[in-house]
């Protein structure tokens, strides 16, 4: 199990019928790792899924919007296939490559109580900046 | 939204005349309350539709109309492929042939409910529901291409329903030239245990009463009396639709310079429908298309059964089945000549009018069934389309009330166990995996459907024939 991150700094923020996401970071990873949080989070309270199981994604895409996409879209991918949900991401990105880690648990709907599933990410509002020194990833996901 | 720009042409219809980059006008039918209290992001969006290649007439936006991806929620275009007209999977969305089905219980309130706690509690057991909660049928990939290019035929010839069903579904229950082999591997898995579940988010199934009767005539030829109990079901095609969606937005996002095409907004992404893309996205829609119809089969067998347990004498006869996020080819009359068109439904609902073939023979005097969906404690309605309704709009109506609050403003409005506690004291009883997704779901983050519907029938879209309220909810 990977040690406690810094606490990541994601946030919810509002769609007309679904649910904007946004990670920030030092480096591109940290805004990544932020923003699948934020995925997390608009599923169930991050605090209650234990990080139990580690999952490796990986990914590609011609630009850093791409990637974005593509990583969003893995998430989902995971979390529906494998039936879990993630608490803890380790993401190493180079150049528009991503390799990762979630950790998670299997989805208990009595225990996480997930209020939508996510149907995927759209291009909607989405964008990966790097400005200050901070880096900022969001899109709109489709719930 | 500000009203400045748009042209009122009557007092349900606004239009903004072509200008820049758009090929035809930007159309919107709503009433000025509807219009003022839309996103101005709608305005952007069509608008924006309005510039795409081989677009036909206008780009629409229906009563219901809200800021979407790309095409607005509730937007209508149609597209010429002699005309090098497009197919966009961002215009019809991830949730591909999400639609309502409503089945006549035949049962009246009064009958219902000494039954309708146990009715709730059966269908929250017997109906698969929110993320994770996987179905009874658990299907190889051989199995699943039966199902995408089957549709609702392949339910049945399962023995989930009868041929009588399928005579209520649009198309019969089957999309022809559904292309399994342009489905991705992803979008199979996706799918294995999915088929005959409900989903999340606004997707439900009701319990629900004919509260109001507004075409006495056309209620009774649906079946519909006051005090009828009906079962209404509220979903898509799930995890397939879903990852078709996420792949092909993709594909066509990166296609879109090498085919030409320039993209005011990614999400519009789309591809010239006589294109090698085009056709394999056709062909996946339409394989994604069969496993709503397959899906929403399978849980009127549950429903069926559900009821078989509780209320044997209940008959569960398929009222209509129709979509509302879709890209259907179609022939439309357009300035006098007939034209085969690709018409872009996305939260937007056909409305052929009367005499129509592809509407149910017993219907065809009408037009066909419009079903439009509340939220849990609104209403719902049913419409048939109007004659006038291929002139204004391809024949298109809305879908549903639309939202007027985000997710994350209602869930920090209302707590989901006082919505279910409330509700329960109007007698409507709710079934939810999830209390906050029951409070992103309060009815008081719709709109006003009661508005949406008459605007819809001001504006010559549709008119009303019933109105439904719900007694049961299941929620995702």
């Amino acid at each position: 199990m990977p040690s406690p991150p810094d606490a990541p700094d994601w946030e919810l923020y509002a769609h007309g019928a679904d649910v904007g996401v946004r990670g920030r970071g030092a480096t591109l990873a940290a805004a990544f790792e932020a923003i699948a949080m934020a995925v997390t989070a608009a599923i169930t309270d991050p605090a209650g899924v234990q990080p139990r199981t580690r999952v490796a994604i990986q990914c590609a895409a011609p630009d850093a919007d791409g990637l974005l996409y593509e990583w969003v879209n893995a998430l989902v991918y995971e979390m529906a296939t494998r039936r879990m949900l993630f608490a803890r991401y380790h993401v190493r990105t180079e150049g528009t490559r991503l390799d990762a880690e979630a950790w998670g648990e299997a989805l208990d709907a009595g225990r996480h109580e997930p209020a939508v599933e996510v149907k995927g990410a759209t291009y909607t509002d989405l964008c990966v900046t790097h400005e200050g020194g901070r880096w900022t990833a969001q899109c709109i996901i489709d719930v | 939204m500000d009203v400045t720009g748009w042209e009122r042409i009557t007092p349900t219809e606004w239009r903004i005349a072509p200008s820049g980059a758009m090929r035809v006008p930007a159309v919107l039918y709503a009433d000025e309350t509807l219009l003022r209290d839309m996103d101005d992001k709608v305005r952007e969006q069509l608008v924006n539709v309005a510039t795409l290649p081989g677009i036909v007439r206008a780009a629409y936006a229906m009563p219901d109309a809200h800021w979407g991806y790309g095409f607005p929620i509730g937007g209508v275009a149609a597209f010429d492929p002699r005309d090098g007209g497009v197919v966009s999977a961002g215009g019809v969305g991830f949730d591909i042939s999400c639609g309502v089905r409503t089945l006549l219980t035949g049962l009246t309130r009064t009958q219902f409910l000494p039954q309708q706690l146990a009715v709730a509690n059966e269908l929250a057991r017997a109906i698969p529901a929110g993320m994770g909660r996987g179905g009874r049928l658990h299907l190889s990939t051989a199995e699943l291409e039966e199902v995408l290019t089957g549709g609702a035929r392949w339910a049945v010839a399962q023995g989930y329903g009868n041929e009588a069903d399928l005579a209520h579904i649009e198309e019969n229950g089957r999309i022809l030239h559904a292309k399994p082999g342009c489905v991705s591997a992803r979008a199979i898995a996706r799918q294995r245990d999915e088929v005959g579940t409900l989903g999340s988010g606004n997707h439900y199934l009701e319990v629900q009463v004919v509260t109001a009767i507004q075409r006495p005539e056309a209620a009774a030829c649906l079946g519909l009396a006051l005090e009828d109990v009906v079962v209404t079901i509220h979903c898509g095609s799930r995890g397939l639709g879903h990852q078709i969606g996420t792949d092909y937005l993709r594909e066509m996002v990166i296609a879109a310079p090498g085919l030409g095409i320039r993209l005011p907004d990614r999400e519009l992404a789309c591809a010239p429908i006589e294109s090698e893309l085009g056709q394999r996205y056709l062909g996946a829609m339409r394989a994604a298309m069969n496993c709503a119809l397959a899906n929403r089969q399978v849980l009127t067998h549950l429903v069926r059964e559900a009821f078989a347990r509780l209320l044997p004498s209940a008959g569960l006869r398929v009222l209509y089945d129709v979509s509302h996020n879709i890209c259907k080819e179609e022939t439309h009359v357009v300035d006098g000549v007939e034209r085969r068109l690709f018409v872009h439904r996305k939260g937007a609902t056909r409305a052929f009018g009367p005499g129509h073939p592809a509407v149910p023979e017993e219907y065809r005097g009408l037009g066909q069934p419009v079903l439009i969906g509340g939220s849990m404690g609104t209403a719902s309605f049913v419409l048939v389309g109007a004659p006038t309704g291929e002139a204004l709009g391809f024949s298109s109506a809305c879908h549903g009330a639309g939202r007027n609050m985000s997710r994350t403003q209602a869930s920090r409005r209302w707590s989901g166990r006082q919505v279910v506690k409330d509700l329960a004291e109007r007698g409507i009883l709710i079934r939810s995996p999830s209390m906050r997704g029951v409070a992103e779901e309060a009815p008081e983050a719709y709109k006003s459907v009661e508005r949406v519907v008459a605007a819809a029938e001001a504006a010559g879209l549709a008119y009303r024939v019933a109105r439904l309220e719900p007694l049961v909810c299941i929620k995702g």
